[in-house]
C-alpha cells in the first residue's frame, strides 16, 4: 500500500510562516494537530459535517478535516490559538463566549469561535438570521445554541459600540479584535 | 437571559450569584486537554476491524497482509484477547452472555469489533485494518425484539438459551381495583426508537504500562462509575495497579462515555506491546461499534381516570431492544421505578420491564437513564386522557399534580419526593408563554400551515444512588454511592479542593470553588480545584444521575465544617479563649467579646503546618479534611414488592412548545418554545441554564430527527452525520426559560440536579405539539419518536381517506 506523494508546504499559521512536509493524504487538521502541535482544532466527524475542526483559510471558514494540508500551501491559516493576543488577552468573541457561558464541554467551541470571528470580520451589526447562517454549519451538543447566539450578539454589540466610540478617530481596521 | 427568579438566600455571598465559569477560559483559548491531544512519546495507535455481518461465525482471521505493511506492529484477535482478559461485567443474571472488546468466535452485530490493528500512526493502522482478512460464516439475524421472544427465534447468545435477558413485574397498590372502578381508560402503544447522546468527541483512551512499578496508567474520556475497578478486573490486575487520570477534559457525554471495552483493549495492548497505546474512535466506530446506543423501547401504557380528570392508576409495560450486549444499560428499565408516576398523584401502578437481545449494537447509559422514554410514554397517555375527556391539557395536569403542601410525598413504588411547587411553576409557564404561543399558532394556521401547542411536565430525579440496580438483580446489593471532597489549606493559608472525577462540561471546578468559597467565606477565585487520579484520590462515582451539585455540596460542607473545627481549636489554644467564645469569620477566628483579637487563616495555617509548639497537645499537624458524603435518604434494600427509596431529590420542569407543519411536505418546525424549571438552588445560574436549554435541544433531536436505522439484514443505515441528524442552530429556536426556586430540604444549599430535565420533557412536549397540530388537521396522533416528515405526511394522508379502514 502506498501513501502517495510527499509535499513541501509553506503556510502562514496564526501569523507565523511555517515550512512543513506532509503526505498528500494528510488533512489540514492532522497537519495542525500532529505536526504543528496546535491541538485546539478538534475533530468531531472527519467528514465535514460537524464543524468542530473549522479554521480560517485566508479569513474564510473551512473544515480542516476535508481540506488537504497541501491545499493550504501558500495560504494563511488562523486557528483558535490565533484568536487571543500574545499576552493572553482574549478576543471580543472569546470574552463574549465566557460572559454568556456559550459552551459546556468546549469541544465544538474553537470551531464556533472561528465561524463567529469570520462573521464579525464582515459586519458588526449581524441580524439573527446572519448569525444563524454563520453558525449553521457548526454543531453543538451541549448548549442548545441559545447562549451561543447570545455570545455572538453580545460581541457584535461591543464591536459596534467601539466603532461608535472610534468614529471620530481614524478608523481602525475593523477587525473582531481584542479587548485592550 | 432567563427570567429572574427569586434571588439567592440572604447572606449567601457566592452561591446562586451570576459568575463566570472558570473552565470556559481554557476552552475558548483552545487549551482544553482532551484525550486526542495526549500522545506520549512512542505511542502506538489502534484501528479496528469491524464485522460486516450482523450475525456471523468467525471462521478465521488472516492478519498476514496487514502485518506485512510497514508500520503495523500487531494484529490482535478476539481469541488472543480472551486468553488474558475477563468478559466485562453484566448487571443482571444473564448466564451465557459474555461481552468482550473483540468478538470471540461470533460477531453479533454489524460494526462489532473483531480485530485490532496497532501501528505507528492511526493512518497506517487504518491501512492495516483494511488488509485484515476475516472469514465469516453468516448466521440468521434477529432484529425485532417482539419476534426475538418467540420459540425458535435465532438466539443472539445461544448459551443463554433465550433472547430475554430480564423480565420483572411489579404491582404497587390496588391496580386492578382502580381500573375496575374507573370512569375511563386511556390505552396506547408508544415507540421510542433507538438513538443516543452522540457527543461531538468520540470515545478515546490512552493506556501505558509501567513494567517497573507494575502499574497501568490510563487517560480516558470517561464518565463511568467504577471504571478503574472494572478495568482492573477485566485485565486480571489488582485494583491498585490501575491508575485512571481524571484531569482529562471529556468532550460531551450525557451518560454515554463508558468505554470500558475500549479501556480493556488499550490496557491489554499497552502491556502486550510495552508501549503507550492510543485508541480514539472515528465517527463510524463510535456510531456503530462502540456499544453506545441508547434505549430502544415499545411501551404499552394504560391510565385509569375518573370523569373529573383524576388519574388513579397506571399500567406500564416496557419492552427494550437491548441489542447484543446488555451490561449496565439494562438497568435503564429499573431507574424509572423511582419516579414511575412522574409528578402526578397516581395511587396504584403496575410495571412490567422486559429486556431482549437482538443483533444490534449494545446499549449504554443515556441522559436520565431510561427516564426520558418513560416520561414520554406517561405524558402521551396523559394527553390521550385529555383528548378523551375533552379537557384542556394544562388543566388535566393541574388536577393531578402533587400539591406543594403534600411534600414530602411517597409514591407507590417506595420513593419519597423531597419538595416541589409544581402548580406555581406551571402557572408561571402559562402566564409567560401560553397567550403568545396561541396567538402565533393562530397566525400560522391563517397562513395555511398546521400548527399546534405541546404541553409536558417532567421530573428530574437527582442525587443518583444505585439502589435501582437490585430491582432487576438481587445480586446488585449496593446501597451507597458515596462521593468525596478533600479540602486542604497550605502553610500560606491558600485553599485547595480535591475531587476525583472527570467532567464533560458540567463545570465541576466552578461548582466546587463556589461551594468552598461560600462555606469557608473565601473568594472562590482564590480556591484552587484539582483532580486527583483514581489511586491518589477519594471515593467518587463520577457525575452520573444528576448527583454532583448535591453530593459535592455535602462533601464540601462536611470537609469545611471539619476544617473550621480545627481552626477554632488551634485558635482557642493560642488565644487562650475556649472555642465557645470564638467565632469563625471568613477564615479568621476572632474572640466574640473582643473582635479585634483575631488570628487570620494564614496565621492559623502556619501554626498547623510549622509550629508544633503552638498546637494543642496531641493534635495532628497540617490542615486538611476529607468528607465522604452518603446520598441523602436511601441506604436500604428493596422490599419484597420491589418498592425502594431511590433518588432523594426531584427537580420539576414544565414545557410549552409551538410547532408548525408544512402540510405539503410534512416538515415540522419549532418557532417558539418556553420552559419553566425548578431545581431548587442554582449554585451557578448560567451553568444550570445551559444544561436545561441543551437538554431541550437534545430532546428536540430525539423527537424529530435522531434515529439509528438498520436494513432488514441488520446493516446500519446511519453511520455518519449525513444520515444521523443532530439538531443544528436552525432546528433549535431561541428557547425562553424561567426559573422557580423550591429548595430541597435534604441538601447543603437547597440544590437539586439539573443536567437531565430538559431532555426528560422536550421529547414529550414536541410530540404533544405535533399531535395537537395533527388533530387540528383531522389526523390521528403519531405515537413514535422520532416523528419524521414521512410520518406526518402519512398521518395527514390517512386522515383524508374514508374513516372505514385505510391503513394508518
Amino acid at each position: 500500500m502506498t501513501v502517495g506523494t510527499v509535499h513541501d508546504i509553506r503556510v502562514v499559521v496564526n501569523g507565523t510562516p511555517r515550512a512543513v512536509r506532509a503526505a498528500a493524504r494528510t488533512s489540514l487538521a492532522d497537519l495542525l494537530r500532529e505536526q504543528l502541535d496546535l491541538t485546539g482544532t478538534r475533530l468531531g466527524c472527519e467528514h465535514g459535517v460537524c464543524g468542530c475542526c473549522t479554521v480560517l483559510l485566508d479569513g474564510e471558514p473551512v473544515r480542516s478535516c476535508i481540506v488537504l494540508a497541501a491545499q493550504a500551501d501558500g495560504h494563511r491559516v488562523t486557528t483558535v490559538e490565533g484568536l487571543a493576543g500574545p499576552d493572553g488577552s482574549l478576543s471580543v468573541v472569546q470574552e463574549a463566549f465566557c460572559d454568556t457561558h456559550a459552551l459546556q464541554c468546549g469541544y465544538c467551541t474553537p470551531g464556533m469561535l472561528l465561524a463567529a470571528h469570520a462573521l464579525l470580520e464582515r459586519t458588526h451589526t449581524p441580524s439573527s438570521g446572519e448569525i444563524e447562517e454563520a453558525l449553521g454549519g457548526n454543531l453543538c451538543r451541549c448548549t442548545g445554541y441559545v447562549q451561543i447566539r447570545e455570545a455572538v450578539a453580545l460581541a457584535a454589540r461591543r464591536l459596534a459600540a467601539s466603532d461608535a466610540q472610534a468614529s471620530d478617530a481614524p478608523a481602525s481596521d475593523g477587525q473582531a479584535g481584542r479587548h485592550g | 437571559m432567563a427570567e429572574p427568579g427569586p434571588g439567592p438566600e440572604p447572606g449567601w455571598r457566592f452561591v446562586s450569584r451570576p459568575a463566570r465559569v472558570r473552565e470556559d477560559r481554557r476552552f475558548v483559548t483552545g487549551h482544553g486537554r482532551f484525550v486526542a491531544d495526549l500522545t506520549p512519546p512512542g505511542t502506538l495507535h489502534v484501528a479496528l476491524v469491524a464485522s460486516v455481518h450482523a450475525h456471523a461465525r468467525i471462521a478465521g482471521i488472516d492478519p498476514g497482509a496487514a502485518l506485512a505493511l510497514d508500520g503495523v506492529v500487531a494484529v490482535v484477535t478476539g481469541a488472543q484477547l480472551a486468553e488474558d482478559t475477563e468478559p466485562m461485567r453484566q448487571y443482571v443474571d444473564a448466564p451465557g452472555v459474555a461481552w468482550r472488546p473483540l468478538a470471540l468466535e461470533t460477531a453479533r452485530y454489524a460494526g462489532e469489533w473483531v480485530a485490532a490493528v496497532v501501528a505507528t500512526s492511526r493512518a497506517v493502522a487504518e491501512d492495516g485494518a483494511e488488509l485484515v482478512e476475516v472469514d465469516y460464516q453468516p448466521l440468521p439475524v434477529i432484529l425485532d425484539p417482539e419476534r426475538a421472544q418467540d420459540p425458535g427465534a435465532p438466539l443472539v447468545h445461544p448459551a443463554h438459551g433465550s433472547n430475554v435477558v430480564v423480565h420483572r413485574e411489579f404491582v404497587w397498590g390496588d391496580v386492578d381495583g382502580d381500573f375496575a372502578t374507573a370512569d375511563g381508560t386511556a390505552r396506547l402503544r408508544v415507540r421510542w426508537q433507538r438513538s443516543a447522546t452522540v457527543p461531538l468527541e468520540t470515545f478515546g483512551v490512552v493506556a501505558s504500562w509501567d513494567p517497573d512499578g507494575g502499574l497501568l496508567e490510563v487517560w480516558a474520556s470517561v464518565q463511568m462509575p467504577q471504571f478503574p475497578d472494572q478495568l482492573a478486573h477485566c485485565l486480571r490486575l489488582a485494583t491498585n495497579r490501575v491508575r485512571v487520570h481524571f484531569d482529562v477534559d471529556v468532550g460531551g457525554s450525557y451518560g454515554t462515555k463508558r468505554g470500558i471495552k475500549h479501556g480493556v483493549l488499550a490496557g491489554y495492548l499497552a502491556r502486550l506491546l510495552g508501549a503507550p497505546v492510543k485508541l480514539v474512535e472515528d465517527r463510524a466506530e463510535h456510531m456503530h461499534g462502540g456499544d453506545f446506543h441508547g434505549p430502544d423501547r415499545r411501551f404499552d401504557v394504560e391510565l385509569a381516570y375518573q370523569r373529573d380528570g383524576t388519574i388513579t392508576a397506571l399500567r406500564l409495560a416496557a419492552l427494550d431492544d437491548q441489542g447484543a450486549y446488555p451490561s449496565r444499560s439494562v438497568l435503564q428499565l429499573a431507574k424509572p421505578v423511582g419516579s414511575i408516576v412522574g409528578p402526578y398523584r397516581i395511587r396504584s401502578v403496575a410495571y412490567r420491564a422486559t429486556g431482549v437481545l437482538t443483533n444490534k449494537p449494545g446499549q449504554v447509559a443515556v441522559r436520565g437513564f431510561g427516564q426520558a422514554p418513560t416520561n414520554y410514554a406517561i405524558e402521551s397517555a396523559v394527553d390521550a386522557v385529555a383528548a378523551a375527556l375533552g379537557m384542556d391539557r394544562l388543566e388535566l395536569r393541574r388536577r393531578n399534580l402533587i400539591r406543594a403542601e403534600q411534600f414530602p410525598y411517597r409514591i407507590p413504588s417506595g420513593t419519597t419526593y423531597d419538595s416541589g411547587d409544581y402548580h406555581t411553576v406551571l402557572d408561571q409557564l402559562e402566564a409567560a408563554g401560553l397567550a403568545a404561543l396561541t396567538e402565533r399558532r393562530d397566525q400560522l394556521r391563517a397562513q395555511g400551515l398546521l400548527a399546534g401547542i405541546g404541553v409536558a411536565t417532567c421530573l428530574e430525579p437527582s442525587g443518583g444512588n444505585a439502589t435501582f440496580e437490585q430491582l432487576l438483580h438481587p445480586g446488585n446489593d449496593k446501597t451507597t454511592f458515596p462521593e468525596g471532597c478533600r479540602l486542604r489549606v497550605d502553610a500560606d493559608g491558600q485553599v485547595i479542593a480535591v475531587i476525583a472525577l472527570s467532567s464533560a462540561g458540567q463545570a465541576h471546578e466552578s461548582l466546587v470553588a463556589t461551594l468552598v468559597g461560600e462555606e469557608l467565606g473565601r473568594d472562590p477565585a482564590d480556591v484552587m480545584v484539582v483532580r486527583a487520579d483514581s489511586l491518589s484520590g477519594l471515593p467518587s462515582q463520577s457525575p452520573v444521575g444528576s448527583r454532583m451539585a448535591i453530593m459535592l455540596g455535602a462533601g464540601v460542607r462536611g470537609a469545611a465544617d471539619a476544617l473550621k473545627r480545627k481552626l477554632l481549636a488551634v485558635a482557642a489554644h493560642n488565644l487562650g479563649v475556649g472555642t465557645d467564645g470564638l467565632a469563625y469569620d471568613r477564615g479568621d477566628v476572632l474572640v466574640r467579646a473582643d473582635p479585634a483579637r483575631r488570628l487570620s487563616l494564614q496565621e492559623l495555617a502556619l501554626i498547623a503546618h510549622r509550629h508544633a509548639h503552638r498546637m494543642p497537645p496531641g493534635m495532628e499537624p497540617g490542615l486538611e479534611a476529607l468528607h465522604v458524603a452518603q446520598v441523602p435518604g436511601g441506604g436500604t434494600l428493596a422490599a419484597v414488592d420491589g418498592s425502594v427509596a431511590m433518588y432523594p431529590c426531584f427537580a420539576f420542569e414544565a414545557h410549552l412548545a409551538l410547532v408548525s407543519i408544512d402540510p405539503g411536505t410534512g416538515q415540522v418546525a419549532i418557532p417558539e418554545y418556553y420552559v419553566a424549571h425548578d431545581c431548587g438552588t442554582m449554585i451557578n445560574p448560567q451553568v444550570v441554564r445551559g444544561m436545561v436549554l441543551g437538554g431541550i435541544a437534545h430532546g428536540i433531536g430525539v423527537a424529530l430527527y435522531e434515529r439509528f436505522a438498520f436494513d432488514e439484514h441488520g446493516q446500519p443505515l446511519t453511520r455518519s452525520f449525513m444520515d444521523y441528524l443532530l439538531p443544528s442552530i436552525y432546528e433549535v429556536p431561541h428557547l425562553r426559560d424561567l426559573e422557580h426556586h423550591t429548595p430541597s430540604p435534604l441538601t447543603s444549599h437547597g440544590q437539586k440536579g439539573s443536567g437531565e430535565a430538559g431532555y426528560m420533557g422536550a421529547p414529550a412536549a414536541v410530540a404533544s405539539a405535533v399531535n395537537d397540530a395533527l388533530a387540528a388537521g383531522g389526523a390521528a396522533p403519531v405515537q413514535a419518536l422520532p416523528i419524521g416528515p414521512a410520518d406526518v405526511w402519512a398521518a395527514l394522508r390517512a386522515a383524508r381517506r374514508p374513516a372505514s379502514g385505510g391503513p394508518q
